[in-house]
């Protein structure tokens, strides 16, 4: 099957988003289709073979924090002669709704089209304003995906219409495989994410710190993530940052090994999460997992029966059940057990399977994607000769 | 110039604009209700296959009598269903899947005999087909009531002769046993 897969955000940020594309691509490659993924890249940034450049995006402000984007004239003829040149069968847009590549994509193509929604934003003004524009965009669309069951709810609130359940997919055997890494070992915490993103909720973790190393004065805060160190344990008494220990951006790597090293990984999130892919990545490494209740993760840890859940944005929750499961050998033990068996439905095997029945079933019968060429005035008239 | 002739080439203009809002609604809808088509088609392959899958097994021998029997009829009575019945039909199917494949040593039985491997697989792709494709359909046909009930489609008739879409409603929840496979 030939797919194009598009991508709204820069290809040379990282990024959930991008990295479940890259996944998919490779996934989808490595089973014999041919996948072309458009995507916003600078001009020097080396490029996968499948990946083709829709052009410089441009930062803006969206959803909360700053998203780099493409539109204009230049991106929309470049989206055009992608979707010309590539003859798909079928074409996989991810966010069509943020204003960026994947909405320029849904407008400019005809034919079988599916869109996973990934985001689940509270409805913005924006969007209100932009529906009636944005509705002729998205009727187009054959069949949605939605990354968990809120985003599903958030997508039926907000525009209406049906979407499958399908989630991001991990290669959960890299993470069951990877080697602990014996610095990383003994009383350890951890937490991948950027600092200074407080919606990544290291803040509610430093706060908790103190009263875990008040009964464990023995544990260990490893951070993995990009951001201001110092800054980060402002909040800590003088004597505790030594008990924080930052890596900085780490490799994939590393990051299996890590996950697979740590007692307990602490997702603290305090909302902006629709899936939780990190919190599977843990799970695949065996890494018992303590998390915030938001509703996608409540449902990536089966409501509590695969990691614990604590109140979010509650520093006194989060301590006591940290130190509990700290003190816990067994708990942690069962905890690993039931995530590894969980997380299999989440692997690229199961996942990938899903997204294609997708395709299949849009594609069935269908003509291949095609720009969809304006119809011309003498056409709309009746006038022009077929 | 006279002000009539102004007055009237705005009116001209404001006629032509309204023309060509009219004709790309009229785009859209159409677009819309070939998606319908194209969606409805791919749900018929996909029942027709669930319907298939089920009638082999159900004569395979792989079933107890009991079992087969109940299946028998139940992708019978779906494959021959008079449209006005598809519904029901197809539904009683489902539940007749969930009463046989209840359970995973039932599922076990069929993989263990001979070409079954194959049969519970397509059995277990068609069940989790059928729910994509009904909600990939229905979702087709609210996008297109919501855009008829639209006063200016209503008012110019944009929607021509074609029939006012219906969803397809039916039971489709998959057995659990089956399900469960798909996601080990």
């Amino acid at each position: 099957m030939r797919i194009g897969i598009v991508c709204p955000y820069s290809w040379d940020v990282p990024g959930g988003v991008q990295f479940h594309i890259r996944d998919l691509a490779e996934h989808l490659i490595g089973l014999g289709h041919e996948v072309s993924v458009l995507a916003p890249a600078d001009d020097e940034t080396p490029l996968p073979p499948y990946v083709v450049s829709a052009g410089r995006a441009v930062p803006v402000p969206y959803n909360g924090s700053v998203a780099r984007l493409n539109f204009g004239f230049l991106s929309a003829a470049r989206v055009r002669r992608w979707l010309h040149d590539g003859t798909f069968d079928v074409i996989h847009i991810h966010e069509p709704a943020s204003p960026s590549l994947g909405l320029l994509a849904c407008w400019a193509a005809q034919g079988p089209i599916v869109a996973t929604f990934h985001t689940s934003n509270p409805r913005s003004r924006a969007m209100v304003a932009a529906y009636s524009i944005l509705q002729a965009a998205l009727e187009k669309i054959s069949a949605r995906i939605a990354v968990s069951e809120y985003a599903r709810r958030t997508l039926v609130e907000h525009l209406g219409g049906d979407a499958v359940v399908i989630p991001n997919g991990v290669d959960v055997d890299f993470f069951a495989r990877a080697k602990p890494k014996p610095e990383w070992q003994g009383d350890t915490l951890g937490f991948i994410g950027r600092i200074d993103e407080p919606r990544k909720g290291l803040p509610v973790l430093m706060k908790a710190l103190p009263k875990i190393l008040a009964e464990r004065p023995q544990t260990r805060l490893l951070v993995a993530g990009r951001g201001d160190e110092k800054e980060a344990v402002e909040s800590l008494p003088a004597e505790m940052r030594s008990r924080v220990e930052f890596l900085g951006m780490v490799s994939d790597e590393d990051k299996a090994r890590f996950l697979r090293s740590v007692d307990v990984y602490v997702a603290p999130n305090t909302g902006g999460e629709s899936f939780g892919i990190i919190l599977v990545e843990a799970m695949s490494a065996g890494a018992p997992v303590l998390a915030s209740d938001l509703d996608a993760f409540a449902q990536v840890l089966d409501q509590g029966a695969a990691g614990e859940l604590f109140a979010n944005e509650d520093a006194d929750a989060l301590a006591a059940a940290a130190v509990r499961l700290l003190d816990d050998p067994a708990r942690r033990a069962e905890l690993r057990e039931r995530g590894s068996s969980h997380v299999r439905r989440f692997d690229w095997s199961t996942v990938g399977a899903d997204i294609l029945s997708v395709y299949e079933t849009v594609t069935d019968g269908a003509a291949a994607v095609a720009a969809d060429e304006r119809t011309g005035l003498r056409a709309r008239f009746g006038l022009a000769r077929d | 110039m006279p002000p009539v002739t102004a007055t009237l080439i705005w009116i001209v203009v404001g006629l032509v604009a309204i023309g060509l809002y009219l004709s790309w609604t009229a785009g859209r809808l159409d677009r819309l209700h070939a998606r319908i088509d194209a969606a409805r088609a791919a749900l018929d392959a996909q029942l027709l296959r669930r319907a298939s899958v089920a009638q082999e097994l159900a004569t395979s021998g792989v079933l107890d009598p009991a079992a087969s029997i109940v299946l028998y009829e139940a992708a019978h009575e779906a494959r021959q269903a008079e449209e006005d019945q598809r519904e029901v039909a197809e539904s009683e199917l489902s539940q007749a899947l969930r009463a046989v494949f209840g359970e995973a040593q039932q599922v076990d039985a069929v993989r263990e005999a001979p070409g079954g491997e194959e049969a519970a697989h397509e059995l277990a792709q068609a069940v989790r087909r059928v729910p994509m494709a009904r909600r990939f359909h229905n979702d087709a046909v609210r996008a297109a009531r919501a855009l008829r009930r639209h006063r200016k489609v209503r008012w110019f008739r944009l929607a021509g002769h074609a029939p006012f879409p219906m969803a397809f409603e039916m039971d489709d929840e998959p057995p659990a046993a089956l399900a469960e496979r798909q996601a080990a």
